[in-house]
């Protein structure tokens, strides 16, 4: 449904494209995309190349003035370890922004876990951002309007209207929500809003050296990300609460929501 | 745990304990205060439908304990905002819920149906005690002043709204508005905590929570303890009386009323006997239908057994349920259930029943509000919430025991005062 | 009905009027329904704009290879080419200008999270060069022996 639904939107925007692209040539594509009113931004995270250095947990805190040492981050990385016994291990430690960098896994209260490598069947990291849903929970839950969806498609929280209720927090399938330590207001991933309107990258997708995150125009056949969402075998997150995220993934499995 | 600067202190972080896999972002956001708020706002809708019974069904028995219902419902009423005040991050913008309601979201529609049963209330109570209010102030210009009674003239003054007229159609028509009101009043008490319910029945990231049976769940239970509160408050209030009036004294009643209003300690003993035995068994209806709709969730939930039942099993029967099936439901339900329908019901121990139904009811709003916490949102992880005890900070003040007691402290300063202009056990022998 | 018992009302209607006109004051003029509508676009359309107008503090590789080519050219050469330059030099921030310089994380830590050896089977990381950091050198700093520019032993 949601594949139809972009191809859709897509095909449409190819006809118009053609013509207007050729008469724009002399402008940077990438400022062009920032003015284009067919655009929607999304989010394509390929979970194979995702190594759990959590370089982009650090830079998405640096440029988003999240206190490093506060418990809270808008993105994260989380581990997954499956073993022969079927058993499935995750865990995040404060949201990877020191990487991965030990064996054990943590499970909070009941300690550190240990799966011996010949045990362990696969294992990989999935990287969690906002998906900026198109129907997103967060914002209809909000009592005031102190958070929205923008014209091209990213969730944004008024840090001057926000009344600090958590309804928005409580409403998120995804755990993406937290109260700012700093502003205390409700605080989410901006999809580097103040960057990408600019023609920039997400911090976290330029701090990653492998190329696991990447963020562009879904409205863009010729966008790097478009391609792959229309060609490769990808899924969103937690499809069944009808929020229709924004975010895409490659390499999804069943223990991952 | 490491110690942080306070400034690097997540919100929830200091109560919530994390066991096995939970998103980094996870805490218990909504804490004490949110059990508070639909306990409160509870209390003042189950307090209007008692004193609604009387006024609109004519349920004669229940004519003594209504007009303390009102009254204390209003005493209520600005104690249910106050745990959200408390709960809000930014507490001096609370008033955007008026400024730009947002109609998509359960909690916009709290400044409009506050504010409207607010009105309802207070016209309810102005219509009933019109009457008092008018001959207060003829009592009070006729007599030298104390500088009080110049502040509580100058109040009935206002509170008068300029009307004086005290003839029998006058009287007449503040009946009939009274009614009317009390009346339009019950679907709105309903309607102000049926949408309580539904702030939490309609958070689809939530699986305890999402059930459209949730508001109907809170309205039976907001019932049962507005119920409970009144027995429990006209007990022990009737029982201050007593014990007064032998030595002179006329608690909760102005003194120029003192003399109008001939009671014996045994006419008050009948009194009290009798409202608060008749209203247990209002009590008991309302119960059965309480306990047989969360019942029917909790089955349904077993039978259905969808995705979510796994982590929701292991809550509800491991790691809450001592607090579910042994005090909400044990204690809070089964036995001052039993002891309602023992034969030769006194009010010692309807009084004491009532306490067990009030505890029951808040450890429901406590498994409801914790409860849909206590679980990672990736079903893969638990998180406990222990209530802060001793005050570090404001934040641990107003989320722990100490904005509990303050919460539960503040209805009965009000009403203390409350009482001094609308004397809740007066008794002017008129049919209202 | 006498006419006294509509007085609540009047008192109630000029409540709510009072509460209608302060909302005229109070609510900033661009307030409203945006875009995508009153579910998901009603709000402040200016916040917008405080979002697009927020300091960034990365500055990417290729403002670094501006001034830095030798720097950025040497690590070009080395299997560390993919890494952005700010993941180890930290944040440019307004650099030269403000800070003046940058403080580089020259920490085992930051090298541990992609070379401390974790079984990953089903994960790039199990393509990364690993060392387990309890017995690999431990207490010395990576940097002693390697080159972040040119990481490989064998090609120094």
């Amino acid at each position: 449904m949601k594949r139809r639904d972009f191809l859709k939107s897509t095909a449409v925007f190819v006809s118009g494209a053609a013509v207007s692209m050729s008469a724009l040539e002399m402008l940077d594509p990438k400022e062009v995309l920032a003015q284009n009113p067919e655009l929607r931004w999304g989010f394509l995270v390929d979970t194979h190349k995702c190594v759990g250095c959590g370089m982009c947990v650090k830079a998405c805190k640096t440029e988003n003035d999240i206190p490093f040492d506060a418990n809270v981050t808008r993105t994260w990385v989380e581990r997954y370890v499956m073993t022969r016994e079927g058993e499935t291990f995750k865990d995040s430690p404060a949201g990877a922004r020191n990487g991965f960098t030990s064996k054990l896994i943590d499970q909070n209260e009941s300690g550190m876990k240990n799966v011996p490598d010949k045990d362990i069947t696969q294992a990989f990291f999935v990287p969690k951002l906002c998906n900026h849903c198109e129907l997103a929970a967060c914002v209809q839950v909000c009592p005031v309007g102190a958070t929205y969806g923008t014209k091209d498609g990213v969730v944004l929280v008024d840090r001057k209207w926000c009344i600090g209720c958590g309804y928005c927090i409580m409403g998120c399938p995804y755990g993406v929500r937290f109260f700012h330590p700093v502003v205390h207001t409700a605080d989410k991933c901006t999809l580097c809003y103040h960057r990408i309107s600019k023609g920039g990258n997400t911090a976290c997708a330029q701090a990653c050296p492998f190329g696991a995150r990447k963020v562009g125009n879904l409205r863009d056949p010729n966008d790097p990300i478009s391609k792959v969402i229309m060609s490769q075998r990808v899924g969103v997150l937690r499809p069944e609460y009808g929020t229709k995220p924004q975010c895409y993934y490659i390499g999804l499995n069943e223990e991952v929501h | 745990m490491v110690e942080q600067a306070a400034h690097l202190l997540v919100h929830g972080e200091i109560w919530t304990l994390k066991d096995l896999f939970v998103l980094p972002n996870e805490y218990v956001y909504w804490s004490i205060q949110i059990v508070l708020y639909p306990y409160m706002t509870g209390l003042v809708a189950g307090a209007f439908v008692l004193s609604s019974l009387y006024h609109v069904f004519g349920v004669e028995k229940l004519k003594e304990i209504a007009r303390f219902a009102l009254v204390f419902s209003f005493a209520l009423l600005p104690v249910a905002m106050l745990p959200l005040m408390l709960h809000l991050q930014q507490p001096f913008r609370g008033i955007h819920v008026m400024m730009t309601p947002h109609f998509t979201s359960a909690i916009s529609a709290f400044g409009i149906v506050f504010m409207t049963y607010a009105v309802i209330v207070a016209s309810e109570i102005w219509f009933v005690y019109r009457k008092f209010i008018v001959e207060s102030i003829e009592r009070l210009e006729n007599k030298q002043r104390t500088g009080l009674e110049g502040l509580l003239l100058l109040i009935y003054k206002v509170i008068s709204l300029g009307v004086r007229d005290i003839s029998p159609e006058a009287l007449q028509a503040d009946h009939k508005a009274t009614k009317i009101l009390a009346g339009i009043g019950i679907p709105v008490a309903c309607f102000l905590h049926g949408y309580a319910g539904f702030i939490f029945g309609s958070v689809k990231a939530n699986a305890l929570w999402m059930t459209p049976l949730m508001p109907v769940i809170f309205i039976m239970s907001a019932v049962v303890s507005g119920i409970a509160l009144c027995i429990v408050c006209y007990a022990i209030f009737m029982w201050l009386r007593r014990w007064a009036l032998p030595r002179g004294k006329n608690f909760f009643l102005p003194d120029q009323l003192a003399g109008t209003m001939q009671l014996t300690t045994d006419d008050l003993r009948e009194m009290q006997e009798h409202e608060t035995t008749m209203t247990a068994k209002y009590l008991r209806i309302f119960m059965i239908l309480a306990i047989t709709l969360e019942l029917l969730d909790i089955i349904f939930r077993g039978y259905t057994a969808v995705k979510s039942w796994d982590i929701l099993r292991q809550v509800i029967y491991e790691h809450d349920f001592y607090k579910i099936f042994v005090l909400q439901y044990g204690i809070g339900n089964v036995l001052p259930f039993l002891m309602l329908i023992l034969p030769g019901l006194t009010t010692r121990r309807a009084c004491v029943a009532s306490v067990l139904v009030l505890f029951g009811v808040l450890m429901m709003r406590w498994n409801v509000v914790i409860g849909g916490q206590a679980f990672s949102l990736t079903f893969d992880g638990f998180m406990e919430y222990s209530l802060p005890i001793i005050p570090h900070s404001w934040e641990t003040f107003k989320e722990g025991l100490g904005g509990v007691l303050l919460v539960f402290a503040a209805p009965f300063v009000i009403f203390y005062f409350l009482n001094m202009i609308f004397p809740a056990f007066y008794n002017d022998d008129e049919a209202h | 009905m006498k006419n006294h018992v509509w007085r609540p009302l009047y008192v109630v209607i000029g409540l709510v009027a009072f509460i209608l006109i302060f909302r005229m004051f109070y609510v900033p003029s661009d307030f409203g329904v945006q875009d995508r509508g009153y579910t998901f676009g009603y709000h402040r359309l200016s916040n917008e704009q405080e979002w697009k107008d927020y300091p960034a503090k990365y500055k990417g590789s290729a403002y670094c290879a501006e001034c830095h080519e030798e720097n950025s050219e040497s690590i070009a050469q080395s299997g560390h080419a993919i890494i952005p330059c700010e993941d180890c030099h930290t944040a440019a921030f307004n650099h030269p200008d403000d800070p003046e310089k940058l403080t580089i994380d020259r920490s085992r830590g930051l090298c541990l999270r992609c070379h401390s050896e974790l079984y990953m089977p089903s994960s790039q990381r199990n393509d990364l060069p690993g060392i387990d950091p309890q017995t690999h050198n431990a207490g010395i700093e990576c940097a002693e022996c390697h080159n972040p520019h040119n990481p490989s032993l064998e090609d120094m």
